[in-house]
C-alpha cells in the first residue's frame, strides 16, 4: 500500500518529511496519512512562530483519531498550506506534493533520517 | 475474553477484504477491515446509498429447548417471552449488582429456539453467563457463532439492492417481503438454497438488512451483494465507517457507552429493563439484577449519559474529561469529529444537573478547554 519515500527527503521517526529547500517544507509521510484514515482537521502552527525540532507544532485529526504534529528542525515558520488547512484530504490524497503542511526558515534540525532508514523503520 | 496471545481469528471473508485492498486490523480478537479505501467515503455511501460490511465477528448464540423463553426472561432484563416468532429486540445481560455485561439482540426464531447476537469483545462471557444460568432449566445454549457468517447491507438503498439480489427467495407463504418487513423483524430466506436469515437491524441510523448464513456461503453471499449494489452506490464499508455512523445515530458501543460499572438507566436505556415482567405463576420474575436495577429506576443517579456538540474545531475522545466552569465533572465515553454534521459530536457521562439539552460546558482536549452543548441524541436521524 504504501510506496517508496522520496529519496530527497529527509524523516523523523514520527513520520514528518522535510525537504532540503530554503525555507524547507514540512508535511507527513503517507505511512502517516495512512495510519489515520481521511483527515479531516489540521492545526498548523502560525507565520512567524518559532519552532523546535521534537516539539509539538500542531494537531492532525482524523474521524478515528489525533496525532500531534512535531516539528523536526528549529526555526521560524515562513508560510502555512492554507489549501490543506481548507480542505484537509489532501494530505491523505497526497501527502508528499500538495499536501504539505508549513515552511519554516530552518535555524538548526533534530535527529533526522534519509529515506532509506526511515523505510526501515517502516 | 479472548486470549490476547493467539493470532486474530480471520471472518470467511478475509480473502475478499484482502482482494478490495482492506486495512485488516485485529478487533476484539478477530482479523478485521478497518477501511476499504476511505472512512468518509464509505460513511458518507451509508448515509447516501449503501454500504456492505463483514459482521462476522458478532457472536451468535443459540437458545433452544421447550424452557427457552422463560430462561431468557430470567437471564435477561427483557421481556423476551413477549417477543414473537420472526421479531428481533434490542436487550441487555446484568449481573446481579445490576451493571450491563453486554448489549444483545435476541431474534425469536420459533417458539423454542432463540438466536443471542453478542458484541465480539464480549462474546465469551455472554455465552458462559448464559450456560451457567440455564442450569437446571430445560433449554441448551451453544456457541453458533464459528459456523454463522454475519453481512450487513446499510443505507437508503439497502431495500433496493435486497430485492435485486439474484438467489434470494422467500416463502410466499409467510406473508412478509423485505419491502414489507418491519424494523426489528426478520424473515427466513434461503440464498442460492441455503438456509439463512434476512433481518431488518442494524447499527447505522439508516435503514437496512441483516443476513445471518452459515459461513461457507458468506463468500457467494458477499460477492453477490457487491455486484448487484454497485449500481446501487454500495461500497464495502469498515469498522471505521460503522463506530462513525453508529456514533452519529447515538447508539451506545460496549466498552464506551456500556460497561460493568454502567447500568442501563445510567446510559438513557432504562427502557429495555423489564421490572414488571411476569411469570406464568404470576409473581415478578426474578431476573438477574432485578433488585438493584428496580432501586436504581426509583432514584435519579449520580450521571446520565448525553450528547455533546462541539461548539469548536477540535474533538473531544474516549477519556477526556467534561469541565464546568474549569472543573472535571464528567467523562467523554466516544467522539469524533461527525463526518456527516461537520462539527464534532461526542456521548458523555455527567451529572443529572447538567444534563439539560442547551447546557453549555467544556471538554479537556489535550489541555486546551473546548466549548461543547449538551444536545438530545441522536445527533443525526435519517429522513423517513
Amino acid at each position: 500500500m504504501t510506496s517508496t519515500p522520496p529519496a530527497d527527503l529527509k524523516y523523523t521517526a514520527e513520520h514528518e518529511w522535510l525537504s532540503s529547500s530554503d525555507p524547507a517544507t514540512v508535511g507527513i509521510t503517507d505511512v502517516a496519512a495512512d495510519a489515520l484514515g481521511d483527515v479531516v482537521y489540521l492545526e498548523l502552527p502560525a507565520v512567524g512562530a518559532k519552532v523546535v525540532a521534537g516539539a509539538v507544532v500542531g494537531e492532525i485529526e482524523s474521524t478515528k483519531s489525533v496525532s500531534e504534529l512535531y516539528s523536526p528542525v528549529t526555526g521560524v515558520v515562513v508560510e502555512v498550506n492554507q489549501a490543506a488547512v481548507d480542505d484537509p484530504a489532501l494530505v491523505n490524497a497526497d501527502p508528499f506534493g500538495a499536501g504539505w503542511l508549513f515552511t519554516v526558515q530552518v535555524e538548526s534540525t533534530g535527529a533526522l533520517l534519509d529515506a532509506e532508514q526511515y523505510a526501515a523503520l517502516s | 475474553m479472548t486470549d490476547a496471545t493467539t493470532d486474530p481469528r480471520p471472518t470467511p471473508l478475509r480473502a475478499a477484504h484482502e482482494a478490495l485492498g482492506a486495512t485488516l486490523v485485529p478487533f476484539a480478537g478477530w482479523l478485521m477491515p478497518l477501511r476499504y479505501t476511505s472512512d468518509l467515503a464509505e460513511h458518507s455511501a451509508v448515509r447516501t446509498a449503501a454500504g456492505l460490511f463483514d459482521l462476522s465477528h458478532m457472536g451468535e448464540i443459540g437458545v433452544r429447548g421447550p424452557g427457552a423463553a422463560g430462561f431468557l426472561d430470567l437471564a435477561l432484563v427483557g421481556n423476551l417471552s413477549a417477543l414473537r416468532t420472526n421479531g428481533a429486540r434490542y436487550t441487555m445481560i446484568c449481573a446481579a449488582d445490576g451493571g450491563v455485561i453486554d448489549d444483545l439482540i435476541v431474534y425469536r426464531v420459533d417458539e423454542a429456539e432463540y438466536m443471542v447476537v453478542a458484541n465480539a469483545s464480549n462474546h465469551e462471557a455472554v455465552l458462559a453467563e448464559l450456560a451457567a444460568r440455564a442450569t437446571g432449566l430445560e433449554v441448551t445454549i451453544s456457541d453458533d457463532s464459528p459456523a454463522t457468517a454475519l453481512v450487513a447491507v446499510q443505507g437508503p438503498r439497502a431495500l433496493e439492492i435486497v430485492e435485486a439480489l439474484p438467489g434470494l427467495v422467500v416463502d410466499p407463504a409467510l406473508g412478509v417481503t423485505p419491502a414489507t418487513l418491519k424494523y426489528y423483524a426478520f424473515l427466513p430466506v434461503t440464498v442460492d438454497g441455503t438456509a439463512g436469515m434476512l433481518a431488518r437491524t442494524g447499527y447505522t441510523g439508516e435503514d437496512g438488512f441483516e443476513f445471518f448464513v452459515p459461513a461457507p456461503v458468506a463468500p457467494a453471499l458477499w460477492a453477490a451483494l457487491l455486484t448487484t449494489g454497485e449500481p446501487f452506490g454500495l461500497v464495502p464499508a469498515g469498522l471505521a465507517a460503522r463506530d462513525s455512523l453508529r456514533l452519529e445515530a447515538g447508539m451506545p458501543l460496549y466498552g464506551h457507552e456500556l460497561d460493568a460499572t454502567t447500568t442501563p438507566y445510567d446510559a438513557g436505556l432504562g427502557r429495555v429493563v423489564k421490572l414488571d415482567k411476569i411469570g406464568a405463576d404470576g409473581a415478578a420474575i426474578p431476573f438477574v439484577g432485578r433488585e438493584p436495577l428496580a432501586a436504581r429506576a426509583q432514584q435519579p443517579g449520580t450521571r446520565t449519559l448525553v450528547g455533546l456538540e462541539g461548539l469548536g474545531r477540535r474533538a473531544a475522545r474516549d477519556g477526556y474529561a467534561v469541565l464546568a466552569d474549569g472543573t472535571p465533572v464528567g467523562v467523554v465515553t466516544s467522539g469524533m469529529p461527525s463526518p456527516t454534521l461537520g462539527h464534532p459530536i461526542a456521548m458523555a457521562y455527567v451529572p443529572p444537573e447538567l444534563s439539560e439539552p442547551g447546557t453549555e460546558l467544556a471538554v479537556d482536549v489535550r489541555g486546551r478547554a473546548e466549548p461543547v452543548r449538551v444536545v438530545a441524541l441522536p445527533f443525526y436521524r435519517r429522513a423517513r
